[in-house]
């Protein structure tokens, strides 16, 4: 089984967001840079159809040189070798059309993405690369098992769960619960080590134009200051939200 | 040229988005100068959508399409949106449409902007607003493309009436090979999701264990809201999967949230902050929820809570 990971290189979720250049670049200054959250969980997975399945598995990213070292991070986790597509990710459709190369080139079995990336939050890349593709395509997965060529797939919906069968090749959009929180893989010294003599290829982008620009940012307003009620006057409270901001 | 929108129903009736993506539809159609399309699936009655704007209806009726399959579902909506030569395609924010959309986008080689919280501030460029970094902060960002796909972000347009003579029409749709299967379904019943509440109570940590929890549903109950919790209590298993909110979690855009012993760390108020209203009750008064809150109390869950659960009965009750 040849499994590709799509790894989203994203500000670490703490990270302070400010822009420059009058609000047209994110400041990354001082920003710690992580693999995507959800991009971690999926990786996770992969890991472990590489440890019990004998999977082979690649981890793939389309961005400038300044993402090298959350593939390196990812080798060490335990991916067999890393893809860089030389280019400036900026918009979801571009990234899945770069993707899509990638794909059709290495003939691989399943695709996992996570079900969106922490910066732009597009939930776009991975639905894109498989329609792209032609690949099955399930979104929002919180279980995925691979016997033979039969995928079963757990899917999250609003207030349950869906059950799913498909065949391969298929992308898999995941989230937590494809592993668990606790089993998340970190890279040990010995993973660290061999990460660095792992193959990381920089392939040239294919150049395809960009179906949407940033044109600024902006942070939200200010909020106004919190309106505290006394713990004995809770009536208060319930006169507020009825009478005030009208909620209840 | 025209604008579409997918109204989404469920058995039969609009899901309250669906009147959101109507409303917001009509706003880019008169910007646009041009004309609106509703499509509906399975729904029962459409003319609830001329209210909203909606002059023409598409119905797509089908027991094919009972269930949701994200490719048959794309199918039909590509093939009313190049029917009706919709040069803007809006579909909402639920869980099937986030998987909707995409696909959708590929197949009309449409750019695509999620997480849309207002009208275009400019038809040309076509620029709208989105939410961008979990919500720390908004882009503006222009859709190049011809034809262009948006995904609305629940609760962020709201829903304007705007009466106008509508008329429906039938459409057929092509019926494809599903390749995923669905296999079964479980859902919880009789309870209200996460997606669909106006009014949400969460708790946290605070709360000290599982069987805590009780107030909190009571509360929930009384408030005709949906239960949710912080990140820690679905890693402890105190509380499903389900229920874990925040910017790893589901997204919260309620009208009202209650945040029950939950400190308000970045990544939990990154996935709530869509909301209208927030409250806060927790023991310490310097707990960073209080810097986002509207209203907030300074007291113990244990203590605060069953008083607010008596006072609402009785406010319920007059
Ligand atoms: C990559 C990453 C992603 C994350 N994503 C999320 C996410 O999506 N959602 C999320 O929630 N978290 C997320 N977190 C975790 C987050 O950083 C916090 O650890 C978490 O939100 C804290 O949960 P809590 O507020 O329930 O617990 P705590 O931080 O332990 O807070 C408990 C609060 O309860 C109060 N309290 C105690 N006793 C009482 C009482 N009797 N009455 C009232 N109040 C009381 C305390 O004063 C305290 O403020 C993420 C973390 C990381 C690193
Ligand atoms: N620049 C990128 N390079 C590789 N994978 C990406 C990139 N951007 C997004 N992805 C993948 O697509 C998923 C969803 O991203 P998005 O559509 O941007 O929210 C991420 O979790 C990644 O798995």
């Amino acid at each position: 089984m040849k499994i590709l990971v799509c790894i989203s290189h994203v500000p670490d979720t703490t990270s302070k967001i400010n822009f420059t250049d009058n609000d047209t670049n994110f400041d990354t200054n001082g920003v710690q840079f992580v693999i995507n959250p959800y991009d971690e969980f999926c990786l996770t997975r992969a890991m472990w159809f590489k440890d019990k399945q004998g999977a082979s598995v690649t981890v793939v990213n389309v961005g400038g040189v300044e993402t090298e070292p959350t593939l390196r991070k990812a080798l060490a986790i335990g991916a067999d070798n890393a893809i860089r597509i030389n280019a400036l990710a900026t918009d979801g459709f571009q990234v899945a059309k770069e993707l899509a190369t990638v794909v059709k080139e290495g003939k691989y079995d399943v695709i996992l993405a996570g079900k969106e990336s922490a910066d732009y939050n597009g939930q776009m890349v991975p639905g894109m690369l498989a329609t792209l593709t032609d690949y099955n395509f399930v979104n929002g997965c919180v279980g995925v098992e691979v016997e033979g060529s039969a995928v079963s797939i757990t899917r999250e919906i609003d207030g349950g769960n869906e059950f799913l069968s498909s065949g391969l090749p298929i992308v898999i959009g995941g989230q937590k619960g494809i592993v668990e929180e606790k089993d998340l893989r970190i890279p040990n010294m010995r993973g660290i080590m061999m990460a660095r003599k792992k193959p990381l290829q920089v392939l040239e982008p294919s150049g395809d134009p960009v179906a949407t620009t940033i044109q600024s940012f902006e942070k939200p307003a200010p909020k106004g200051t919190v309106k505290l009620v006394d713990a004995d006057n809770v009536d208060e409270l319930i006169s507020l939200l009825h009478n005030e901001a009208k909620v209840i | 040229m025209s604008v579409l929108v997918f109204a989404d129903s469920s058995e039969g009736k609009f899901k309250k988005t669906a009147l959101e993506v109507v409303s917001y539809g009509k706003k880019v159609a008169e910007q646009l100068g041009t004309n609106l399309v509703a499509l509906t699936i399975n729904a029962m009655d459409s003319s609830e959508l001329y209210t909203y704007g909606a002059e023409k209806v598409v119905s797509v009726s089908h027991d094919f399409l009972r269930t949701f399959n994200a490719k048959q579902h794309s199918v039909v909506v590509t093939e009313v949106a190049k029917a009706a030569g919709a040069s803007v395609v809006v579909i909402d924010s639920s869980i099937d449409s986030l998987y909707l959309a995409p696909i959708v986008a590929v197949n009309l080689e449409a750019g695509y902007a999620s997480n849309v919280v207002d009208a275009p501030s400019s038809i040309s460029p076509f620029t709208v607003k989105r939410k961008a970094f979990s919500n720390k902060a908004f882009s503006n960002t222009i859709i190049t493309t011809e034809t262009k796909v948006i995904g609305l972000a629940k609760n962020s347009y709201g829903i304007h009436e705007n009466a106008v003579l509508g008329t429906t029409e039938n459409f057929d749709a092509t019926l494809v090979e599903a390749r995923v299967s669905l296999e079964k379904v479980e859902r919880v019943t009789g309870k209200v999701t996460i997606a669909d509440a106006d009014i949400v109570v969460s708790a946290g940590r605070g709360l000290k264990g599982p069987e805590n929890w009780g107030m909190v549903e009571e509360l929930a109950t009384i408030l005709g809201a949906a239960t949710a919790c912080s990140k820690p209590v679905s890693d402890l298993g105190w509380r499903p999967h389900g229920e874990h909110v925040g910017q790893t979690g589901k997204p919260v855009a309620s009208n009202l949230y209650i945040a029950i012993g939950i400190s308000g760390a970045i990544q939990h108020l990154a996935g709530i902050n869509a909301s209208k209203v927030k409250v806060v009750i927790n023991t310490d008064s310097e707990a960073p929820f209080f810097k986002a809150a509207d209203y907030g109390i300074v007291g113990d869950a244990f203590e605060v809570v069953p008083k607010l659960i008596e006072k609402l009965k009785a406010f319920k009750a007059s």
